[in-house]
Formats: C-alpha cells, structure tokens, sequence
C-alpha cells in the first residue's frame, strides 16, 4: 500500500502538506465508513486505499460492513438498478426483507464514530442508531431519474442525515438537508494506473494475440448493455471504412449475470467476421487493463447511462485521446473538445474517433489536458481533502469558515 | 539594491481549500437562470464565476464563467456567451455587484432577443446551481520583507495564492488584494502595491499568476 510521500512526486508538496494541516483539524474525532461489502465494486475499492491514507494522516478512521444474506441483497440490486432508472418489479415484499435485514444490523452494528459515514443505500436503516453524533450518507448511484417509490422508501432515511455526498450535480435533488459534491477518485498508484514498462504493456498484447500494426482503439467496461458495446462496435465499422484499425472490448468476468452473458455473446457474433475486433473476458487483473489503455490510440467510453464512470478518468490519465457519451459523471471528466469528446450516439462516436486518429497532434493535445484536468481534480488526493473537509462542515455551517 | 525593510507586522499566508455544496436547483431556459441568478446565495454566484480558475488552472484561455459557457455550448446563444465571458470581473469588488452585472445583460439579451426564451436545453444538460463552501486555514509561512515574501511565493500552495489574491478581494469584500494591503500599508511601497492591484489577475492561470506577482516583486527588489 503507498504512502502518502509516494504521492510528493506527482501531486507536489504542497497538496500533501494541506492533506497533513487538515487532518490535524480533525484530532479527536473518530470516522467510521460502513458499507456493504469488504471487497469488489468501487466503494471497496476506494475504501480500501482511503483508510491507510486517513489513518497515516492521524485521523482516527475504522471501516465496518454490514451483513446480509442472498435474499437482501437481490433486493438491494434491485433496488439499485430502480434507482439508474431501470424498470424494476419491486413488491411490498422486496421492503420487507430489506427491512428485516436492517433491523438485524441495527442490533449488530456498534456505530461508534463521532462521524459515521454510511455509504450507498444498503446499510442506510442503520441511521435509525442517530444520537448526538453526526451522519453523512454517500450516494455513489446515478439518481437523476430515480424510481420514485424506491427513492421515496429511500427519502424517509436520508432526510435523518446530517448532510448527503453525491457524485455528479445532475444527481443532485430538492433535499431538506445539506448536500455535497464529491466525485470519485482514482489513485494513481494503484495497479491500474501507475507507470508501467513497454516490455510489460507487450507481453500483455502477445498474450491476447493483438498486433500493435495499426493504431487500437479500446473500451474497458463490463459486457453490460448500458456500456453499449455493440454500439462500439458500429462505431467501428464506421471508421474502418476509412482507418484501418483494430477494436479491443475488453471487461470482467460475467459468470453471475445471465444478461451479461448474453451481450457478450451478441458482440462476439457481432464480431466474427472482423479478426481486427477483439473480445477479451479479463480476469480481474488490474496490470492487463492498465497496459490495454496504454496500448490504445483512443479510448472509447460509449456508454448509455453511467454511475460515474472512472474508465475515462483512467484513460486521461495515461494522456490518451477519449471519446466518451455525455451521461453521468462523463461530463464532469471531459470538457468537450479541452480534454476530449464527448458524444450522443454511434455516428457522433464515429466521427470523433476518426478525427482522433486523422489528426494526433489534436488527439494528443486533448490527452494531456485531460491528464492535468485528472490530476487537478480526480486524484485519490484530491478524495480524501474532499472527505475531511466534508467531516469538518459538520460542525461549521457557513459559507466561509475560519479554521 | 536597496536595504529592504523590515516589517513590524509581518505577513500570514493562509490557504484556503473549498467544498462544493449543491442546491438541487436548476434551469433549463434563459429565463429560469436569469430568475434563479437573482435568487441563489452569493456562494453560487462566486462558484460559477470562479470555479475555472482552480479547476482548469494549466489551461488559458479557459471559458471564464459556467454560465457564459452553459448559454453558448448548450443553448447556442453565441451572442450572449460572448457578453457574460466579457463582464470585467476585476472591476467588482462585490458579489453583489457582478451578480447585478450579469443579471443584466441576460435581462438586456432577452428584451432585444425574445427567440432566445423558447430555447431550452436537453435532458442531462440543464444548469446546476453549485455553492463554494471556503475552509480558512493559516499556514506557516511567514514573511518579514519582499525578499522572504517573495521566496514563499515561489512555493506556497497555488490555493494560498488563490486566497489572497481572489476570494480576499472579492468575496471578503477587502477593496484589494491582501498582498497589495500589506505592501502598502506595513512595507509602506505603495508604487508595488498599486502595480498589484492595477493587472487583471482573471487572464492568467494560477500559475501563470505565481510567475508574475514573483517578477514584479524581483524587480522591486533589484531597484
């Protein structure tokens, strides 16, 4: 796990010496994040490398997770496909389990910090436990158009928070209570982002068969139909009519998702009579990943609908070239034609990726502004200020405070 | 070179670190973000004014408002982007004074534009109002003359920077920059001080705005 020296180098001096004044605004106060699952998925993830962090910088931070069996959490996937916007069969029933499994984490979870920071909708009945101490909820979901009885069911709690966290301002509602701004982050150190050697980022491509004979365009994302890898597909054959190029799809293992499998298959037929198209079902390795995006000319991001979408943030910073859709936290990421493209359909992904690859002073401009636009501002770094500013406005309600 | 002086009083740099706050409010139309500019806190009007500095700070030029560039990307009204990327922000020295400016030339706009009210944007892409929450802290550099203040500057954090020279100015409503205060009235070089306050710190990115406050203050100090 890296140290917050390691991260001097590139971020600068001067960020980590804010982080090290900040934290010492907090001694005395315990945090406690709970959420729903120790590893796997994005709030794991970055939880995992957050808490070192904090608790190098002295802040007194532990990580609990709540329990649940299978039942609770088919309802709470649904409750989060409800809340992308989804249609979803949700019963009377479905609350139900999803109450009884709270209750019992009510009794077992001791929820001890003086800030107890309780992450997406799983463990969010445990503010039910609320006594003088201060709570915070974190939405990581794209709630722009939420099912209104999942986000009405979801109200009763979230209005007993002191303050809410969402990652996008279009995620943002009309709420009772405060609410915060806080995108996601990426650490640079980590696997899937830090400097790798040309001889590693070769190996993986002899290892997946793909020539580096003519320029690749990728996309990293789960066979899933709102990352619309068929579409990037289309996009594709667009512009081979005129570049010659190759395609890698590349996402994770999709064993427990019937649907998932499904698309897979369809873009795998889709491709079979292109051998410039590749389909790769990667295992969790987070090298791989990093040397595809390093190998691309381009990085595409064609999604439909989009959480927040760190892939881009990824890609931009290894300064490559991306075209991405204009949904989500994707905006957040690109400022169109600054530090990449964004796009609203297959035709549009299609045009911007043949400008890209017809003009690579352009395409490297756009990267290297997003490489500065992603350290600036997506950084791990820039997360954890972003958190302990947030555990310090709990006890100060002004526009400007003076610490 | 002449002997520098000493101040009694020497100056603090402070940083200042800010957190985004949402308001859930938002406008689809000219006329919803003419109405709602007239509404929201000052907190919103400094954000979307000031945001670009820190967040595209090693890019120049830059789009200088959210709302010059949310009426030219999204609702096409070239005309009018142009118009409110154009107010003078350094000649305010009051939130309230730019709001009023740019509540006017929407208003102005509208009056000589009446097309420009059927305009609205997609789904996805209206216009969130966002609040600037500011965390004051000292730090602990000091400086007691131009030689040491101008070393500092070198390397101070570029929110210290950020502090001093915009959110002093205009959001704490001091008249000034906070360096020109000092220089004027505990080092007593008014000539400095009136050079700092005199130059538009809004056409340079923040780090373009370090190498120039250092310039001016080495070449003070070489006379």
């Amino acid at each position: 796990m890296a140290k917050l020296e390691e991260y001097v180098p590139i971020v600068g001096q001067s960020v980590v010496d804010d982080l090290r004044l900040l934290a010492g605004k907090l001694h005395g106060k315990m945090v406690q994040h709970i959420n729903s699952t120790p590893v796997g998925g994005g709030v794991a993830e970055i939880l995992s490398r957050m808490v070192p962090l904090l608790k190098e910088l002295g802040v007194d931070t532990r990580w609990d997770v709540i329990k649940g069996g299978e039942q609770f959490f088919e309802v709470t996937k649904k409750f989060h496909n409800a809340l992308h916007g989804k249609a979803e069969e949700i019963t009377q029933r479905d609350f139900d389990i999803f109450m009884e499994t709270s209750r019992e984490n009510i009794k077992g979870v001791n929820t001890c910090g003086d800030v107890v920071f309780i992450h997406d909708p799983q463990p969010i009945a445990l503010i039910e436990k609320k006594s003088d101490k201060k709570w915070l909820w974190r939405c990581h979901i794209d709630v722009s158009a939420p099912d209104r009885r999942v986000w009405k069911f979801l109200m009763d709690f979230i209005m007993r928070y002191d303050s809410a966290v969402f990652s996008s301002p279009s995620f943002s509602q009309r709420l009772p209570i405060r609410q915060f701004l806080i995108p996601p982050s990426i650490d640079p150190l980590s696997d899937k982002n830090k400097d790798i050697s040309q001889e590693t980022i070769g190996a993986v491509l002899r290892k997946y068969r793909i020539p580096q004979d003519k320029p690749i365009i990728t996309q990293i994302s789960r066979f899933d139909r709102l990352k619309d890898p068929l579409g990037v597909i289309e996009a594709y054959v667009r512009v081979k009519k005129y570049n010659n190029c190759r395609l890698v799809l590349a996402g994770g293992s999709a064993d427990d998702d019937p649907e998932g499998l499904q698309v897979l298959a369809e873009a795998k037929e889709k491709a079979r009579q292109d051998k410039d198209i590749h389909i790769l079902l990667l295992p969790q390795n987070n090298i791989e990943i990093n040397a595809l995006q390093r190998a691309s000319s381009v990085i595409v991001q064609k999604s439909i609908r989009e959480g927040f979408g760190l892939t881009v943030a990824e890609a931009l910073w290894k300064a490559k070239p991306v075209v991405a859709s204009n949904v989500g936290g994707i905006p957040l990421q690109i400022k169109h034609k600054y530090s990449g493209l964004l796009c609203h359909s297959i035709e549009g992904a299609s045009f911007a990726i043949k400008q890209l690859l017809n003009s690579p002073e352009y395409a490297r401009r756009l990267g290297e502004n997003g490489r500065e636009h992603i350290r600036n501002n997506f950084l791990l770094t820039r997360h954890l200020r972003d958190y302990m500013l947030l555990f310090l406005s709990l006890y100060h309600g002004d526009d400007v405070v003076y610490l | 070179m002449a002997e520098l002086i000493r101040a009694k009083e020497p100056f603090r740099f402070y940083t200042r670190l800010h957190l985004t706050e949402l308001t859930g409010l938002r406008a689809t139309t000219l006329s919803q973000l003419l109405e709602l500019i007239r509404q929201v806190p000052g907190s919103c009007i400094y954000h979307h004014t000031h945001r670009f500095l820190q967040q595209h700070q090693y890019l120049s030029p830059e789009p200088p408002n959210d709302f010059a560039y949310w009426v030219t990307e999204i609702l096409g009204e070239d005309e009018l982007g142009e118009k409110l990327a154009s107010i003078d922000t350094v000649q305010y020295s009051t939130i309230r004074g730019l709001r009023e400016a740019i509540a006017f030339t929407i208003e102005d706009y509208l009056e000589s534009n009446t097309l420009a009210k059927l305009k609205f944007s997609r789904e996805g892409e209206e216009f969130h109002f966002i609040k600037s929450v500011s965390f004051v802290l000292p730090t602990d550099c000091v400086a007691y003359d131009l030689n040491e203040f101008a070393g500092i500057l070198r390397k101070i954090t570029i929110d210290s920077i950020y502090f001093h020279i915009f959110e002093a100015r205009l959001r704490l409503e001091k008249g000034h920059n906070d360096f020109s205060n000092w220089i004027d009235s505990v080092i007593g070089d008014k000539e400095l001080a009136d050079e700092i306050s005199r130059f538009d710190p809004y056409s340079h990115t923040l780090d373009g705005l370090r190498s120039v406050l250092v310039k001016m203050i080495e070449n003070r100090i070489a006379v």
